[in-house]
């Protein structure tokens, strides 16, 4: 798969109703560790079958933002079963957004 | 075994790499996260020669594509620890080791945290140490930037166009940062001084709340703010390498512009050596500086 792009109007469907875990980036063009963490979750989303990667561009989508408390991106959001089940923020390694899922 | 291992691909170790290869010797470089060191979180480098303009993203992908292909090889592993066999050095990482004829410790910096109870729990939920980073996320909301350097005093003028208003917490009652600076803080109206005080408490539920600061006499304010940008200082990471190399009080290692350490073979280029400034540029400088050093002792 490959990294889906959710916005306010298709976020239930893709993140809170997903079957499978969801890994949420919240990220923004201009900021530099979201662009150096983009080709870790497309490598995340190219090998994993068994997790759904989506991005939230939180200019376009502000009040997601601020639903989820978030103030540094890029901010990944582990979400399990529609809740959040744990989060990372910053420039990781792969490992550390493997390690959240377990 | 390689030539010159290369610790830290942000600007001093990838330009370090640079000239290694140029000068055909064998360069392996490890990097705890990705390359770019802290230069990839400025927007808009103006200062750099040559270009005007360009993001701290751009910059960091360039010189790293540089080096690549120049044949630098790149390993993603966090060097933990390096051991000095004489001819050969060793370095740890959390799953491997590595040896080489020569090292390069450039491993930056990372910002100081201060230290108050749920500061960890609370970075990315109200609490920043990048006010160029986050401060959108503040936009018409209330904000403190902690700290009295430089660091602080831009903070607040960046934050103070954004935030609608902006404490600005200092433990003494003068300014360490330029005074040019200070005086157009004063300017604003929606920027408060706040001298003489720490921050003692942070409060929250899901996210910060308000700041609690105690000044010198112990007297008690809190503060309704939703963001807390800390700009406290720089920690060098050289803490790994301690045994190999002299560190001053604060932590940065002891080596001059030659970038030599007391150990033969053992370099130190970047925000991590102790020097008066802390620029890109010098960062370069150093990189270029030290795989010079390190090409010599090679072929001496």
């Amino acid at each position: 798969m490959s990294v889906i792009p959710v916005n306010e109007n298709n976020f239930e469907r893709e993140i809170i109703n997903a079957d499978l875990p969801v890994l949420a980036d919240f990220y923004a063009d201009w900021c530099g560790p979201c662009r150096m963490l983009r080709p870790t979750l497309e490598a995340i989303a190219a090998d994993r079958s068994d997790v759904k990667v989506a991005a939230v561009n939180i200019d376009e989508n502000p009040d997601l933002a601020d639903e989820f408390d978030i103030s540094s991106i890029p901010c990944v959001i582990l979400f399990k079963n529609g809740a959040e089940a744990d989060r990372s923020i910053g420039l990781v390694p792969r490992e550390a957004l493997e390690d959240m899922l377990g | 075994m390689t030539d010159i291992i290369i610790i830290g691909a942000g600007p001093a170790g990838l330009t370090a790499a640079i000239y290694a290869r140029r000068a055909a010797k064998s360069v392996l470089v490890l990097e705890a996260k990705s390359y770019g060191g802290q230069i990839i979180n400025t927007p808009d480098i103006e200062n750099y020669p040559v270009a005007a303009h360009i993001s701290g993203f751009d910059f960091a992908t360039k010189v790293y594509e540089q080096a690549k292909a120049l044949g630098a090889v790149f390993k993603f592993e966090k060097a933990v620890g390096l051991r000095d066999n004489g001819d050969t050095k060793t370095v740890i990482t959390a799953k491997n080791e590595y040896e080489a004829k020569a090292v390069i410790i450039a491993t930056g910096s990372e910002n100081r945290k201060l230290g108050v109870e749920g500061e960890d729990k609370l970075v990315g939920r109200g609490i920043s140490y990048c006010a160029t980073c986050d401060g959108a996320f503040f936009r018409k909301k209330d904000v403190a930037v902690v700290g009295g350097g430089n660091t602080a005093i831009e903070d607040a003028l960046y934050l103070a166009d954004v935030a609608d208003k902006v404490y600005l917490v200092h433990r003494r009652d003068a300014f360490r940062g330029e005074e040019a600076g200070v005086a157009k803080l004063r300017e604003r109206d929606n920027v408060e001084f706040v001298l003489n005080s720490v921050v003692t408490k942070l409060n929250a539920d899901r996210r910060l709340q308000s700041v609690e600061v105690t000044d010198r006499q112990g007297n008690v304010r809190v503060l309704e703010v939703s963001g807390l940008f800390v700009a406290v200082g720089r920690v060098p990471e050289n803490q790994n390498f301690a045994s190999l190399i002299e560190l001053d009080s604060a932590g940065y290692a002891v080596a001059a512009e030659d970038c030599l350490t007391g150990t033969a073979g053992v370099f130190v280029a970047g925000d991590n050596r102790r020097k008066e400034v802390h620029q890109l540029v010098t960062a370069t400088a150093d990189g270029a500086v030290a795989a010079t050093e390190a090409v010599k002792y090679l072929n001496a």
